[in-house]
C-alpha cells in the first residue's frame, strides 16, 4: 500500500487497489495455491487493478504505473524485504507531515499504518464515527492536494520530520496510557499499537537514537499498565506500585534500548525521559541524582515549565522538599491552571508538616483535573491530609 | 508545482520604521528574490502598496459596486506574495521560511490549483458538452 501511495500520491486510491486485490486472491489463493511471494502478488495485482479502475473512469494510466505492470517477473522473484522498507518509512513520513493538523497525523497513522478501521480510531479518540471519517478524508485532502510527496525527507528536513513522527507516535501512546475523558487510566491497544509503530520506525532506522529513545520510553511506561491502577480502578502513584506487577520483559529491553541510544550519542529528549523511566525501573528505586543530572540536560535541549516542575520533584528528593518547594513556586505563573503543579506543590507541603496550605493545593488540583481516577486519587489525599489537622 | 505564498503581517508597524531598517528589509527582499530565482523557482512575485490604497469591487445585480478599503479589515494585512515553481510542499516550505516576512510576520503557502486530471472539472466540461 505505501508503494501505491506513493504511485498515485493518494492514500483512498492506493487503498482501493490493495482491497480489489485481496478480493481476487480470495478467490484464486484457495483453487490456484497461495503464490510463493504473496506480498508481490498483491502489489503486483493491486496495480493491475488500479489501471483497471482507471481505465474505466478514461483517465490517464501514470507512465510508472504502467511500467511496473510491464515487467510482471521481476516483481514476483524480488526479494520481499528489499525496497519495502524504504516505502513504509515515507508513508509514516507523509502521515506525519507538520503540515497537518497533529489530530490529523494521529488520526492517518492509526488509519494508514495501524490498519486501524475509521469506527476504531472514533473510538480511540472518543468522536463518532462520522467526524472521525471527516477528519481523515480532509487530512487526506490535504496530503493529496497541498504537494506532500510519499518520499523520505530530504536531508536538511529529515530533523523537524523526524522530530513530527516521533510526537505523533508518542501522542498515540499518551492517548492510550491516561485518557483524557473516559473512566480507564489506561487504554492498552492504543499503547501496543504506539508500541508496534515504534518498534516499525526501529526497524527503519536503526541508528537513529531518538527513535530508539521514544521505543524505550514507551516500554518502560506500558511496563507498569498492570500496576497503575489497583483493583478498585484507583490511581496507584509509582512508590507504592506493586513491584512484582512490573513487566519485567519490557524493562529489560526498554533498558537495554536506552543504553544502545546513549552508546549511539543520544542526547535528545526522547533518550533523556527513557533514561529516567529506566532509573525509576530500578528494583531498589531511582538513583536521584542521575534522575536530576539527565533532567538539568532536559531542560537545556527541550525545556518547558512542566520539565522544570518534574526536575523540581527529583530536587526535592536530592536536596529536601524546601528546595523542591521553591523551585515549584517559581513556576506559578506558567503552571497555575495544571493540576499536577497543584498536586506537587501540595505533597511537598504536606512533607514539611504544612498541612493547611497541603490541603488547599489539592483542593486547587482537585479543580483542575479533569480524568476521574485522577480526581478520585487527589480526593483521597484531600480528605486525609484535611483528616489530619489538629481540631 | 506552483505554490502562492501570500505575506501577512501588521502594517502599522512600517509607520515607525527608519530610513535604515527600511533599506535593510528591502536589500533582504531583494537578496530572496535572486536567490529564488537562481534556483529556478521564481515564478513572480511583488510587494504591495498599503491596505489604505486599495479598493474593493464586487458586483451584485448586475451593479458594480466599489468600497475604499480591503475586503475585510483584519489584524494583519496583505503585505505581498510570491509565486513559486517547488517540486513539493517541503521545497514550498522552505522558500516561505527564507522570507523576510517570516521572521515577524507570517507567510501562507497554498498550491496553486492543478485542472489537469481534476475530477469534478473534467465532469464539469463534459456536461457542458452535452
Amino acid at each position: 500500500m505505501a508503494a501505491l501511495a506513493r504511485t498515485f500520491g493518494d492514500l483512498d486510491r492506493a487503498e482501493e487497489a490493495v482491497q480489489d486485490a485481496f478480493v481476487v486472491a480470495l478467490e484464486r489463493w484457495p483453487r490456484d495455491g497461495v503464490p510463493a511471494n504473496p506480498a508481490a502478488w498483491i502489489a503486483l495485482t493491486a496495480r493491475r487493478k488500479a489501471i483497471d479502475r482507471l481505465r474505466r473512469a478514461r483517465r490517464e494510466v501514470p507512465a510508472e504505473l504502467a511500467a511496473a505492470v510491464e515487467a510482471p517477473a521481476l516483481d514476483l522473484q524480488e526479494d520481499p524485504s528489499a525496497p519495502i522498507p524504504d516505502e513504509r518509512l515515507a508513508l509514516i513520513f507523509a502521515c506525519c507531515h507538520p503540515a497537518l493538523a497533529p489530530e490529523a497525523r494521529v488520526a492517518l497513522t492509526l488509519r494508514a499504518l495501524g490498519g486501524l478501521s475509521t469506527r476504531e480510531v472514533a473510538r480511540a479518540f472518543l468522536v463518532s464515527e462520522e467526524a472521525m471519517a471527516q477528519r481523515l478524508q480532509r487530512a487526506k485532502r490535504k496530503l493529496r492536494g497541498a504537494g506532500i510527496r510519499f518520499e523520505l525527507p530530504r536531508e536538511p528536513d529529515l530533523p523537524a520530520r523526524r522530530a513530527s513522527v516521533l510526537a505523533t507516535l508518542y501522542l498515540v501512546f499518551g492517548e492510550g496510557y491516561a485518557a483524557t475523558a473516559g473512566d480507564a487510566l489506561v487504554r492498552r491497544e492504543l499503547c501496543a499499537e504506539a508500541i508496534r509503530l515504534g518498534r516499525v520506525l526501529c526497524s527503519l532506522m536503526p541508528d537513529e537514537p531518538e527513535a530508539l529513545g521514544l521505543l524505550a520510553l514507551m516500554r518502560l511506561h506500558d511496563s507498569r499498565r498492570d500496576a497503575r491502577v489497583d483493583a478498585r480502578g484507583e490511581l496507584v502513584l509509582l512508590a507504592d506500585q506493586d513491584r512484582s506487577r512490573w513487566d519485567r520483559v519490557a524493562i529489560a529491553e526498554g533498558s537495554g534500548l536506552v543504553e544502545r541510544a546513549l552508546a549511539l550519542g543520544g542526547d535528545g529528549p526522547y533518550v533523556l525521559q527513557a533514561f529516567i523511566a529506566a532509573e525509576h525501573a530500578r528494583p531498589g528505586g531511582p538513583d536521584w541524582a542521575r534522575v536530576v543530572g539527565a533532567y538539568d540536560r532536559l531542560l537545556a535541549v527541550a525545556g518547558g515549565p512542566v520539565v522544570a516542575l518534574n526536575r523540581a520533584v527529583a530536587i526535592a528528593m536530592t536536596q529536601g522538599p524546601e528546595a523542591g518547594l521553591a523551585l515549584i513556586d517559581d513556576l506559578a505563573g506558567e503552571l497555575g491552571d495544571y493540576h499536577l503543579f497543584h498536586s506537587a506543590r501540595a505533597d511537598l507541603l504536606r512533607r514539611l508538616g504544612r498541612t493547611d496550605e497541603a490541603a488547599a493545593a489539592y483542593s486547587r488540583a482537585l479543580s483542575l483535573a479533569a480524568n476521574p481516577v485522577e480526581r478520585a486519587f487527589l480526593a483521597g489525599r484531600l480528605s486525609s491530609t484535611t483528616a489530619r489537622r489538629p481540631p | 508545482m506552483k505554490f502562492l505564498l501570500t505575506i501577512y503581517g501588521e502594517e502599522s508597524g512600517w509607520g515607525d520604521a527608519s530610513p535604515e531598517e527600511i533599506g535593510q528589509v528591502m536589500a533582504a527582499y531583494e537578496a530572496f528574490g535572486r536567490a529564488a530565482a537562481e534556483a529556478g523557482v521564481l515564478v513572480g512575485g511583488e510587494g504591495l502598496q498599503p491596505t489604505s490604497t486599495a479598493t474593493t469591487v464586487r458586483v451584485r445585480d448586475n451593479e458594480t459596486l466599489t468600497t475604499d478599503g480591503p475586503f475585510a479589515e483584519t489584524r494583519e494585512q496583505l503585505g505581498g506574495y510570491y509565486l513559486l515553481d517547488c517540486s513539493d510542499l517541503d521545497d514550498a516550505i522552505g522558500w516561505a521560511a527564507r522570507v523576510p516576512g517570516a521572521q515577524n510576520a507570517s507567510v501562507e503557502v497554498r498550491p496553486v490549483m492543478n485542472y489537469e486530471g481534476a475530477e469534478h472539472v473534467d465532469e464539469a466540461r463534459e456536461r457542458a458538452q452535452r
